[in-house]
C-alpha cells in the first residue's frame, strides 16, 4: 500500500527583546542560575505582569511578514499546568484571540515546485524555566532565567507532505524572523524550536490518521531524521494491523530513535481562562500601518532585487539569503565597490568553505566586508592573483590580519613591471639547457616544463599569460 | 453543576496532590458552594451584554523594553525550602 505522510508544525521562537515579556529582567543567554529573575517572573504572590511593547510589535511584524490577518481585539489567557519549570503553575499564553491568524508561506515541495503552507495562528506567550536533573541525588534543580522570555508560537496547518517541505518552510520562517530582527533563531540555544505533528494515511484517503507530536528537535538534520523514523514507525504499526497511539514523543538524536513521553491516560487538561492580570490589547489601523512601513526588506524581496538590479543568478540569491550574515557581508562588500557576481562567487565559494573547514557558524564569522572588499579589489586590479587572494582571505578569516599589510609584508604582490621578468626568465633558460634544446629540436611539449620552472622562480606572482608570451619570445629569438 | 468524588480525585491528579478522605469531603462541599453561587449569577439576564474579561476599560497597558532588574539571587531564593548552586531544589521531576 502507498502511504501519505501528513504533518503540521508548531514552531516556538524566542524573541530578540532585551527584557522578558512581563518584567524588566534581562533575556541575555548564558547568565548564572536565577540571575535574571525577579518577583514577577518567579511568580511571587501579589505581583502584576506588564506587557513588553516590543513583544507586540515583533508579533505583528511576524504576522505581516507571513501574510497573516492581525487580530484587532486581543487578550491573554492562562494555561494551567502544574510543573516546576513554571513557578506560577500557569503559563500566560493566548488561546481565544491569538494576535495573528490565517497566514501562509510559499515553500518548495519535493520536486522543487511552489506550494502554499497555511499558518493557522501565531500567538504570544512566555517561556518556561530550565530543569536540571541530578542523576545522583533524587532531586531536580530549577533555574528560572528563561522563565518569562517572550515566545511566539507559530502554528501551521497540517499541509506538509514531505520532510523537504518542512525544511523549506523552516528555512523561510527562520529567514523572515532573522531579517525582521524578531529572533536570532539559534537552534543550538533553543531560540528556534520546532515540534512536528505527524500522521500517515493510505494515499487517497480523506480522513487524517492518528497523529503523534515529536519534541526535542534541535537541528534541521534532526528534524529530517525524526520525520523519516516516525513515518516508518507508524506505517509499520498499521501494516502489522496495530494502532498508532496519540502521544507526545521525544527524539533522541544520538540514538536516532524517539520514545513516548506522556501516555494517553495522562491527557492534559489546561483549564484555560482569560488572564485577569493583563488588560486587553486594541490594535489600531495606524499601528499596523506603521509597522508595515518600517518592515525591513525580507528574503524574498532581497532575492528579487539581487536578480533584477544586481543581475545575480537565482541560485546565488538562494544561497546568499539563506542566512542574515551572508546577506550582510554581501551587501556591504558590494557597497564598498565590489562587483556583485564576484562578491557572490567568493562568499559562496571561499568564505563558505572556510566556515565549513573551521566549523564556524555564519553569525560567528569575524570576516569584515571591508577586508573582503579589499581582497577583491586587489585581485580585480591584478595586484595579487586569485590563488594569492584565497591565501590572504584564509589568513584574514582565521587570524584577522590586515589584507593589504599582509600582502606587503610577505611580498605577495604581482610583478607588474614586465622588465623585471626578463632577467628571471633568462636565468631559467640558462639553467634548463636540456629542455631548451629539446624545445628547439621541435619538441614543443618541453615548453610546459620550462614555463613551470619560470613560474616557480617567480613564485607565481607574475601573470602567467605574460610570462608565457615573453618566454616564447626569448626562446625563439636565440 | 454537581461536584462528585471523581471530580475531586481528578483535580487532585491535575494538582499533583493527595487529599485525605476528610479533606475530600470538605473540598466537595466547598467546591459545591462555589459552583452553586456561580449558578446564581447564571440566573441574570445577560441578553445583549458583551462578554468582558476585565472590569476596567483600559486597553494597551505596556512597558518599554528596558532592563530595570539586576541579579538578586539571594533574595529570589530566600523563601525556597531548599536551594543549591543558585537553584531551587524540587523533588525529582522527569517527564
Amino acid at each position: 500500500m502507498e502511504w501519505e505522510i501528513v504533518m503540521g508544525l508548531e514552531v516556538h521562537t524566542e524573541l530578540a527583546t532585551k527584557t522578558k515579556i512581563f518584567c524588566g529582567c534581562s533575556t541575555e543567554f548564558g547568565a548564572g542560575c536565577n540571575e535574571h529573575v525577579c518577583e514577577i517572573c518567579s511568580g511571587m504572590p501579589g505581583t502584576l505582569p506588564k506587557l513588553n511593547e516590543k513583544v507586540l510589535e515583533y508579533a505583528i511584524r511576524t504576522g505581516l511578514a507571513t501574510n497573516c490577518e492581525i487580530t484587532r481585539h486581543n487578550k491573554f489567557d492562562r494555561k494551567n499546568y502544574f510543573y516546576p519549570d513554571l513557578p506560577k503553575a500557569y503559563q500566560i499564553s493566548q488561546l481565544y484571540f491569538p494576535i495573528c491568524h490565517d497566514g501562509h508561506l510559499t515553500v518548495k515541495d519535493k520536486d522543487g515546485n511552489d506550494k502554499q503552507i497555511g499558518i493557522h495562528e501565531i500567538h504570544m506567550e512566555e517561556d518556561a524555566g530550565k530543569l536540571i536533573h541530578d542523576d545522583f541525588e533524587e532531586c531536580t534543580l530549577v533555574d528560572y532565567n528563561r522563565c518569562g522570555v517572550p515566545l511566539l508560537e507559530i502554528v501551521s496547518e497540517p499541509d506538509f507532505r514531505s520532510a523537504e517541505e518542512v525544511i523549506s518552510y523552516l528555512e523561510q520562517l527562520r529567514g523572515i524572523l532573522q531579517f525582521t530582527g524578531v529572533s536570532d533563531c539559534k537552534m543550538q540555544e533553543g531560540s528556534l524550536r520546532a515540534d512536528v505533528n505527524l500522521s500517515v494515511r493510505p494515499k487517497g484517503q480523506k480522513e487524517f490518521g492518528t497523529r503523534t507530536e515529536m519534541k526535542n528537535l534541535n537541528s534541521f538534520h534532526a528534524i529530517q531524521r525524526a520525520i523519516a523514523y516516525e513515518a516508518e514507525r507508524q506505517i509499520e504499526l498499521l501494516e502489522d494491523g496495530e494502532k498508532v497511539t496519540q502521544e507526545t514523543r521525544r527524539w533522541d538524536d544520538n540514538k536516532g530513535i524517539s520514545y513516548a513521553m506522556r501516555s494517553k491516560e495522562d491527557a492534559q487538561d489546561y483549564k484555560y481562562f482569560p488572564e485577569p492580570d493583563l488588560p486587553p490589547l486594541e490594535i489600531s489601523e495606524e499601528t499596523i500601518e506603521r509597522i508595515q512601513n518600517e518592515m525591513p526588506e525580507l528574503p524574498a524581496q532581497k532575492k528579487a532585487r539581487y536578480i533584477n538590479v544586481l543581475g545575480l543568478p537565482e541560485y546565488d540569491t538562494e544561497v546568499l539569503t539563506s542566512d542574515r550574515s551572508y546577506v550582510k557581508l554581501f551587501e556591504e562588500t558590494v557597497a564598498l565597490g565590489a562587483d556583485a557576481k564576484v562578491a557572490s562567487n567568493w562568499i559562496m565559494g571561499e568564505v563558505m568553505k572556510l566556515l565549513k573547514d573551521t566549523a564556524t557558524l555564519p553569525e560567528d564569522m569575524t570576516l569584515s566586508a571591508k577586508d573582503l572588499a579589499k581582497i577583491l579589489e586587489m585581485v580585480g586590479k591584478n595586484t595579487i592573483n586569485r590563488g594569492t587572494g584565497k591565501t590572504v582571505l584564509e589568513k584574514v578569516f582565521k587570524e584577522g590580519v590586515d589584507p593589504e599589510a599582509y600582502v606587503k609584508e610577505n611580498n605577495l604582490a604581482q610583478i607588474t613591471d614586465l622588465s623585471a621578468l626578463r632577467p628571471v626568465i633568462e636565468e631559467v633558460i640558462a639553467n634548463n639547457e636540456k629542455s631548451v634544446n629539446e624545445y628547439k629540436g621541435g619538441k614543443t611539449q618541453a615548453m610546459g616544463y620550462i614555463m613551470g620552472q619560470a613560474m616557480r622562480a617567480l613564485k607565481g606572482k607574475a601573470p602567467a599569460q605574460e610570462v608565457q608570451k615573453l618566454l616564447k619570445e626569448m626562446l625563439d629569438e636565440n | 453543576m454537581q461536584i462528585d468524588r471523581d471530580l475531586v480525585l481528578y483535580l487532585e491528579k491535575l494538582g499533583r496532590i493527595t487529599l485525605s478522605e476528610e479533606e475530600r469531603a470538605e473540598s466537595m462541599k466547598d467546591l459545591q458552594d462555589i459552583v452553586s453561587y456561580m449558578d446564581t449569577l447564571n440566573e441574570l439576564d445577560t441578553e445583549g451584554v458583551e462578554p468582558a474579561s476585565h472590569s476596567f476599560p483600559i486597553p494597551n497597558v505596556m512597558r518599554a523594553d528596558v532592563v530595570t532588574n539586576e541579579a538578586n539571587v539571594d533574595a529570589i531564593l530566600s523563601n525556597a525550602p531548599e536551594q543549591r548552586d543558585g537553584c531551587f531544589v524540587v523533588p525529582k521531576t522527569v517527564e
